[in-house]
């Protein structure tokens, strides 16, 4: 009984946590689906969104919801230049060959921010007040930023499914070749699209931010968390990504009620093995 | 075709020399102080019956985290160190009868935080750098990692900012502890608790690595002597950013103290969320985290939290006390320490920094009262060693069966308190004698 109290106390944390960790890995998954990139400079990408969302707060006074504008367009902007930089040029190489050319991008930016921002722990000293739910509390920056989340999943469903540049995006998806001679500038749309990818590993950790301490070095257990959310809602399948996230954000916090804290990492991995398996197209199937 | 594969190969080239000169380096990070000639020339004497003055660089090697979980507190205790070696270098270097005038010279690297790194690079320390002497580590885990490649190549290590007791029970005989053993770690913080509140219910929430699990497996049989109730332990891991479940825990628990933490980033982590989910513990005691000077950063979060420390300037010991005691006063004040510190960093000392000035300081006085570099007669002085300084007591145990542990420095306790003025300051709550403000307890409800 106390272990189910504990449970129905430890949910809500997990659920709104899991919107989150889904739009983080939202950025990866559209990333693989249009381009069938592995983008590994994503975790730090969220960690510079995490500083983004610092320096907005404490040397410019925003609100951290505010801030989440400006850290959306520079994270669109980062992800294009990274993509005309590193990425274009092996688009078609084999696929190890992208993987090196984002993971010597993630050792540049990580290289970079550790000169600069050293790897002690920043906060950023906010609170949007707390909501006592019997033996639970409800955080309001958690709530918000589930909130956010959502906003940007609907958002990005409507940018895909009901705009020009979504529709070429999801053409150049589904068949690049014939997307190109239909006339649909490829090499933007991929830019675009790995922009996008970026913009959103930017903004889940702006949000991260509100509520965790973080470091330069910060992104890489996202990074991991989104690995194993992609495989759980289906690599390539953004929407499936807040449904993977929603479930690992579940797991993590169901299970450490039962268990000590250090488990979890043995779970989620143990789930992402399991899947690969059982399921390599993903609980909600991969890009068609 | 040939085109694009070398463009490829100029981006990742380009990007690997951008890297290697970002990332942390296998190279020094820092250049000896005081890089004098091993052996200056010697002047000639004009009476024989004077000594012969020669000057003698010894190289004290050791690895700190510029980067990583343990950066925070290892950057202060490195801080530390260069005072203390700054001061013996423009002092003119130790003095030794026989005319000798000993110069310090420190070789050092990043670890990274890191055990791999930590051998790799201690290695590298006695075998290639020729260090004289070794300083550890900051952290009982990289510390633990350190002492086998010291041990095996017979260097004398200092270790400062390792508490963890099992590395001196395994037959080590070159190892030196400076602070208070883990396992004592928060006897004075139960002392406290049983003239507050003998009733008090205690959580014992820690990080699940050697140094957090030393404290509490000392601090456990000493909590049920005094007949505290335990009603909750859980270990987490360092890198746990969310504490939502285990906080949860600690509620249904119907705890009413926490003890635990672990290192600084998740002892701040845990202290935020504690005050953010409003949990209305009447003390919370964490490890490390609350004595670093960046902990108000929390803002409120900070308010009431305490830590066991291992000096405090408020509490800094005194020769009155080494005389009042018998013992030999060595060193300078700590109030002369605090000032000299902060004139070098416009930072205030904690007790990491006082650690790595004492790791040099008690070298110092081995090689003063062994009136050598010899390594086998600046052993045979720190194990004779029994000494009073500003940071408290010095003496190491002997037998074998704990050679090297610390058996005569003691801790306070101090509690982040607002002043007049609302500011958030360390106030030093415990032993009584050299407390200099009552215990906030219980802590204000947020």
């Amino acid at each position: 009984m106390q272990q189910f109290n504990l449970l129905l106390a430890s949910l809500p944390d997990g659920i709104l946590l899991g919107f989150v960790y889904g739009l983080a890995a939202m950025g990866l998954t559209l990333i693989w689906g249009v381009m069938n990139v592995i983008n590994l400079s994503h975790g730090p990408i969220i960690a510079l969104g995490m500083f983004g969302t610092f320096f907005l707060v404490t040397r410019m006074g925003l609100s951290p919801y505010a801030g989440l504008i400006p850290v959306a367009v520079i994270g669109l902007l980062i992800g294009i230049l990274i993509y005309t930089v590193a990425v274009h040029r092996v688009i078609n190489a084999p696929h190890l060959s992208s993987l090196l050319a984002t993971f010597s991008v993630n050792m540049i930016i990580i290289g970079l921010g550790t000169a600069a921002l050293t790897t002690s722990p920043y906060n950023v000293d906010f609170s949007a007040g707390s909501i006592k739910l019997g033996s639970t509390t409800l955080l309001g920056t958690r709530l918000i930023a589930a909130l956010v989340s959502m906003l940007f999943t609907g958002g990005l469903y409507l940018f895909l499914y009901r705009t020009r540049p979504g529709k070429f995006i999801r053409a150049v998806a589904n068949n690049r070749s014939a997307a190109e001679l239909m006339g649909i500038p490829s090499t933007r749309i991929l830019a675009l699209s790995f922009g996008l990818g970026t913009m959103l590993a930017a903004v889940s950790g702006a949000l991260i931010a509100t509520f965790f301490p973080f470091s330069i070095l910060a992104g890489g257990s996202y990074e991991l968390k989104s690995f194993v959310i992609g495989v759980l809602g289906g690599l390539g399948n953004p929407i499936g990504a807040l449904f993977g996230g929603l479930i690992l954000g579940v797991i993590e916090s169901s299970s450490q009620a039962f268990l000590e804290s250090s488990w979890v990492p043995v779970i989620e991995f143990g789930l992402f093995v399991i899947i690969l398996l059982v399921r390599p197209s993903g609980l909600f199937g991969a890009k068609k | 075709m040939k085109r694009s594969l070398f463009s490829i190969l100029t981006i990742l080239v380009l990007a690997g020399v951008i890297l290697s000169a970002c990332a942390p380096s296998a190279e020094p990070t820092e250049a000896p102080v005081a890089p004098a000639p091993t052996e200056a020339p010697a002047a000639q004497p004009t009476e024989p019956a004077e000594p012969v003055m020669t000057e003698k660089t010894v190289t004290i090697g050791f690895t700190s985290s510029l980067t990583g979980s343990q950066e925070v507190s290892s950057k202060r205790q490195v801080n530390g160190f260069n005072l203390w070696m700054n001061q013996v270098n423009e002092a003119g270097g130790i003095k030794l009868s026989d005319g000798t005038v000993v110069k310090i010279a420190a070789q050092t690297y990043d670890d990274e935080s890191t055990k791999e790194r930590v051998q790799e690079l201690y290695t590298r320390l006695i075998t290639e750098d020729n260090a004289d002497f070794l300083i550890s580590p900051y952290s009982s885990g990289l510390t633990a990692a350190a002492s086998i490649i010291a041990e095996q190549n017979g260097k004398i290590m200092i270790t400062a900012g390792a508490a963890e007791d099992d590395a001196y029970k395994t037959g080590n005989t070159s190892l030196f502890q400076l602070y208070t053993p883990g396992s004592l770690y928060l006897i004075s913080t139960v002392d406290m608790l049983k003239t507050l509140d003998p009733e008090a219910k205690i959580a014992l929430v820690h990080e699940n690595d050697k140094f957090s699990t030393s404290v509490m497996d000392g601090l456990k049989p000493y909590l049920e002597s005094q007949g505290f109730e335990v009603v909750m332990e859980e270990g987490y891991a360092g890198d746990t950013p969310d504490f939502g479940p285990v906080i949860n825990k600690i509620v249904d628990s119907g705890a009413t103290v926490l003890l635990g933490g672990g290192h600084y980033p998740d002892g701040s982590t845990l202290a935020r969320q504690l005050y953010e989910r409003k949990v209305g513990l009447k003390f919370i005691s964490l490890l490390v985290a609350p004595a670093d000077t960046k902990f108000p950063e929390l803002g409120d979060a900070a308010l009431g939290v305490a830590t066991s420390s291992q000096w405090e300037l408020a509490a800094t010991h005194t020769p009155e006390e080494a005389a009042a005691l018998g013992v030999e006063w060595y060193g300078p004040s700590g109030e002369d320490f605090a000032t000299a510190y902060e004139a070098a960093t416009g930072d205030k000392p904690t007790y990491h920094v006082a650690g790595g000035y004492m790791a040099g300081l008690i070298l110092q006085k081995a090689i003063e009262d062994a009136d050598s570099v010899d390594p086998e007669k600046v052993k045979a002085a720190l194990e004779a060693m029994d000494i009073f300084t500003f940071y408290g007591g010095i003496k190491f145990d002997t037998t074998p069966e704990a050679h090297g542990l610390q058996i005569s420095h003691v801790m306070v306790v101090a509690q982040w308190q607002k002043n007049e003025a609302g500011e958030l300051v360390r106030k030093v709550i415990w032993p009584a004698d050299v407390a200099n403000a009552e215990p906030l307890y219980p802590i204000p409800a947020p």
